[in-house]
């Protein structure tokens, strides 16, 4: 952990030049490990330090002393506004009371460290930048002290810093007296990271740095953003996903109070107004004939029963060991079951929207976004321009979940049509009906599997049949995450799974069908349905097993510490096997999803056909947990969302539309259906995962199987709805 | 033009009557912190007081208010419940992407200024109408709880 770095070889730095009054710290990105984009390596691991653009700062220190940190990520609830910040401020010796944070602007050299591209997902914040933010802590702190050493005329090695200051024995200096000097300094061509042990601020749960202004108010998001001359605009889209205006007449809107002009989009019609109000009435008052296209007779229904019969065959092969048809035509026990997950939209709390100004020779956009560069680049095809003549705001994140990271870049590339159209600075904004009908859902999918058993009650074959909507088909990632025509998002959780490893016959296969509904990646991705199938079916084995799930899924598990490790947490502090209240029964998943390893223990009753989750006890190994309460916010967080899809929600098409409009209709979890959660964390020194996301996987077959226990029903559609009544 | 007192002073509007409280203090007042999350009274991010009472702004239009007193997160500074509420959420770090919270913290304290002492079902009761993505209902109650013990 301590060993020096050679920052002139393995990444590039350069102190620039003041930047208001202070010293600023710049350098390019680390040999990138894993990248999306075809491409994306060339690109961003320039080799020439001097290139970088003023703003690739990722710290800097006013005279003032305030240290500004500037994220390369977006923060949209998960707290890296104060996790990044606190791996500078460790290695910085900084005063924690003086860090201000900013979001970073869109630009080459703020790409994720293993995904070679600008963007927040999968997950990822905090490990990728574990060592990029520790590094431009350490090499300011090494600046500050150089400074501080020719200040005082001594040599470094007698400084040292503490708490925003250089210190000698006889002397203080502020950072912020010392930021100057530091600036003109040369570069230091290593740094030495400190010893875990001599830790002060990394592992200690900290209060969120956000936390005061969105109390008050005072946080800014994409909707808030309002400057002189910035109008409303709405778009009519299509009710049918691809359709097409064919004509239209604005006659009606034009006359309403407030509504400035209409103009026609390559997305429908836009009304742009003064205001919101206005922009609705103008809307509502538009009369579109349509062109409805090919999808005029989409339905969800038909489409289960396509993807049912495709199911009868294998697809694509995903994994595959032994003779798994032999072993499953001579083995005397067989399970068999099929598994459901529909369509979900992600319905952020802050519905869609992006504010674009367009001038002679460049173009300004604010919003919420998870992936600017991908932004950028679209803003700057439609306009003709040059990626970095766009500037990107971002703003705080009024909840992601995914859907603000879009390789179609869907809403910023509306927002810019319609400035472009409209000849004026616009924010379009998206009612929740555009959110809830607006596409970009997670995909339906079906699993269906084949499993035999051994004498021992243990598998012997497995197959498995997946089938659904590509999440990657069209993108620009398509080449890089499709092999061989299966998508890795689609198969992730099965093909990979730790069961498998331990059975002689397999085969994971994948049909990906043509569909035209946009799909996208949903918290969790494609762990979002493949754990619910999964975890089902382990508990369908072991109750033909006649087995416990738990003792169950340790023999299988045996070889797999870190899943034993959270299985036996969650158990343990659940008093697994223990009595219950009447009534009340207990489930167990365990699932691991973006290099974490979680386990659940849900206690449910059901009562008249209406479940009730009382309790969710949770375990997770992540490694080293940098901030442990943010970490439990996320395991609390990840159980909400997931629970509120596997109680509630679904998007469904009849003759072409989507059936849901608002929360009415597309239910999500509300307190009255809030368990009690409690969280432990596994003491773990094992490499990081991630947060964000890996709490939600078990929690459907968790409750689903509790559902089982207590009522011998079991739950293989989601959502679970009135199956029970 | 309409006059409405907001945040206890005495505003002109140039607000159509049918329009919901949220858009003129979002759109015509500059007060953002005030969030649109539904448009239909589902989701309680737009929640604010009139009179006191927990309102959804975005279904209430402007010539409701007229005559009556509209607070919004903007004041809850200067409101001794709204202030200790506040001071709630700081201290169990409820937040996360922050939307929400406005409407959250309206809604308690409109509780909070009736109900000294709420049971968990009184919680569930007032605060199942505003929605958190984000799921941060255990630390909302939990702030509940904690503000109501600061204010007995």
């Amino acid at each position: 952990m301590s060993a020096p770095l050679n920052i002139s070889r393995r990444t590039f730095l350069k102190a620039t030049a003041l930047v208001a009054g202070g010293l600023v710290i710049a350098f390019a990105i680390p040999q990138a490990k894993r990248f999306l984009m075809p491409g994306a390596d060339k690109a961003s691991a320039s080799p020439d330090a001097s290139k970088l653009p003023a703003p690739n700062a990722f710290l800097r220190i006013g005279t003032d002393n305030t240290i500004t940190v500037m994220l390369a990520h977006s923060e949209m609830g998960q707290g890296i506004w104060t996790t990044l910040p606190m791996l500078i401020a460790e290695e910085l010796d900084a005063d924690w009371s003086t860090i201000k944070v900013e979001h970073a602007s869109a630009a080459p050299e703020y790409a994720h460290t293993a995904y070679g591209i600008q963007i927040t997902g999968g997950s990822s914040t905090t490990w990728s930048e574990f060592d990029r933010y520790r590094q431009a802590g350490a090499l300011t702190r090494a600046l500050l002290i150089s400074a501080a050493a020719e200040k005082l005329g001594v040599a470094a090695d007698t400084l040292r810093t503490e708490n925003g200051f250089v210190v000698s024995d006889t002397e203080k200096i502020s950072f912020g007296d010392l930021a100057e000097t530091a600036a003109t300094l040369p570069t230091p061509t290593s740094v030495t990271l400190k010893d875990p042990k001599d830790w002060k601020i990394i592992g200690k749960s900290t209060k969120r740095l956000d936390g005061p202004e969105k109390i008050n108010g005072t946080a800014k998001f994409g909707q808030d953003v309002q400057f002189e001359g910035l109008k409303t605009a709405m778009v009519a889209r299509s009710p049918v996903f691809g359709g097409q205006v064919k004509s239209f007449d604005a006659t009606a809107s034009k006359q309403m109070k407030g509504v400035q002009s209409v103009v026609q989009v390559p997305t429908g019609v836009a009304v742009i107004a003064d205001n919101y109000w206005a922009a609705k009435q103008g809307r509502d008052a538009l009369k579109i004939e349509w062109d409805l296209g090919d999808n005029a007779g989409l339905d969800s229904k038909k489409m289960l029963e396509e993807y049912r019969t495709l199911a009868a065959t294998a697809g694509l092969p995903a994994a595959k060991a032994g003779d798994t048809q032999a072993a499953l035509a001579k083995a005397t026990t067989v399970v068999e079951a099929e598994y459901v997950a529909p369509y979900l939209a992600h319905s952020p709390m802050e519905p869609l929207n992006c504010a674009v100004k367009i001038s002679d020779d460049g173009c300004e956009i604010w919003t919420g976004t998870q992936m600017q560069t991908t932004d950028q680049s679209a803003a700057a095809k439609i306009l003709g321009l040059k990626p970095e003549q766009v500037k990107i705001h971002t703003l705080f994140l009024g909840g992601g979940f995914g859907r603000r990271a879009n390789p179609a870049a869907d809403f910023v590339s509306e927002a810019v049509q319609v400035a472009k159209a409209a000849g004026v600075p616009v924010k379009t904004v998206w009612t929740r009906e555009d959110d809830v009908k607006g596409g970009y859902y997670r995909p339906m999918y079906l699993h269906k599997a084949k499993i035999a058993l051994g004498e021992d009650g243990m598998p012997t074959a497995w197959e498995h049949t997946e089938v659904g909507q590509s999440i990657m088909v069209g993108t620009p990632f398509e080449s890089v995450m499709i092999k061989d025509g299966v998508d890795a998002t689609s198969v992730e959780g099965v093909a990979d799974s730790p069961y498998l490893k331990h059975i002689p016959n397999y085969q994971v296969s994948l049909h990906t069908v043509k569909a035209t509904i946009p799909v996208l990646w949903w918290r969790s991705v494609g762990h979002s349905h493949s754990a619910f199938a999964m975890e089902s079916l382990i508990d369908e084995l072991a109750n033909a097993a006649k087995q416990d799930p738990l003792e169950y899924r340790r023999a299988l598990l045996k070889d797999h510490p870190r899943h034993l490790a959270a299985l036996n947490l969650a158990a343990e502090k659940a008093d697994w096997g223990k009595p219950l209240a009447k009534g009340v029964s207990r489930g167990i998943a365990v699932h691991e999803s973006f290099g974490s390893f979680v386990t659940q223990v849900a206690e449910v009753s059901v009562d008249k056909g209406e479940v009730k989750v009382h309790r969710i006890v949770t375990a997770i190994d992540c490694g080293l947990a940098v901030n442990p309460d943010s970490l439990k916010a996320q395991m609390e967080s990840s159980i909400s969302f997931g629970l509120g899809a596997a109680l509630f929600s679904e998007i469904t098409f009849s003759e072409g539309q989507v059936q849901q409009s608002n929360f009415h209709d597309y239910q999500v979890l509300r307190m009255k259906d809030m368990p009690k959660v409690e969280v432990y964390i596994v003491q773990s020194t094992e490499k990081m995962g991630g947060v964000g996301e890996p709490g939600l996987p078990p929690v459907a077959p968790a409750v689903t199987n509790a559902i089982f226990a207590a009522t011998g029903k079991r739950i293989r559609n989601l959502p679970i709805g009135s199956q029970l009544a | 033009m309409i006059t409405l007192n907001i945040n206890g002073k005495e505003e002109q509007l140039d607000a159509p009557d049918d329009m919901p409280i949220l858009w003129a203090l979002r759109d015509v007042m500059q007060l953002t912190g005030t969030k649109f999350g539904c448009g239909m009274a589902q989701c309680g991010a737009c929640t604010v007081h009139l009179d006191g009472q927990a309102i959804r702004s975005c279904v209430t239009p402007v010539s409701v208010a007229a005559g009556k007193k509209i607070t919004t997160i903007e004041a809850m500074q200067d409101d001794k419940v709204g202030k200790a509420v506040q001071a709630a959420w700081q201290e169990i770090d409820v937040v996360q992407c922050g939307y929400c919270q406005s409407g959250q913290i309206m809604a308690a304290t409109a509780l909070l200024a009736t109900n000294q002492t709420p049971t968990d079902a009184d919680i569930d009761a007032a605060m199942s109408g505003n929605i958190c993505r984000c799921g941060t209902y255990p630390r909302i109650r939990a702030a509940i709880h904690a503000a109501a013990t600061k204010l007995a």
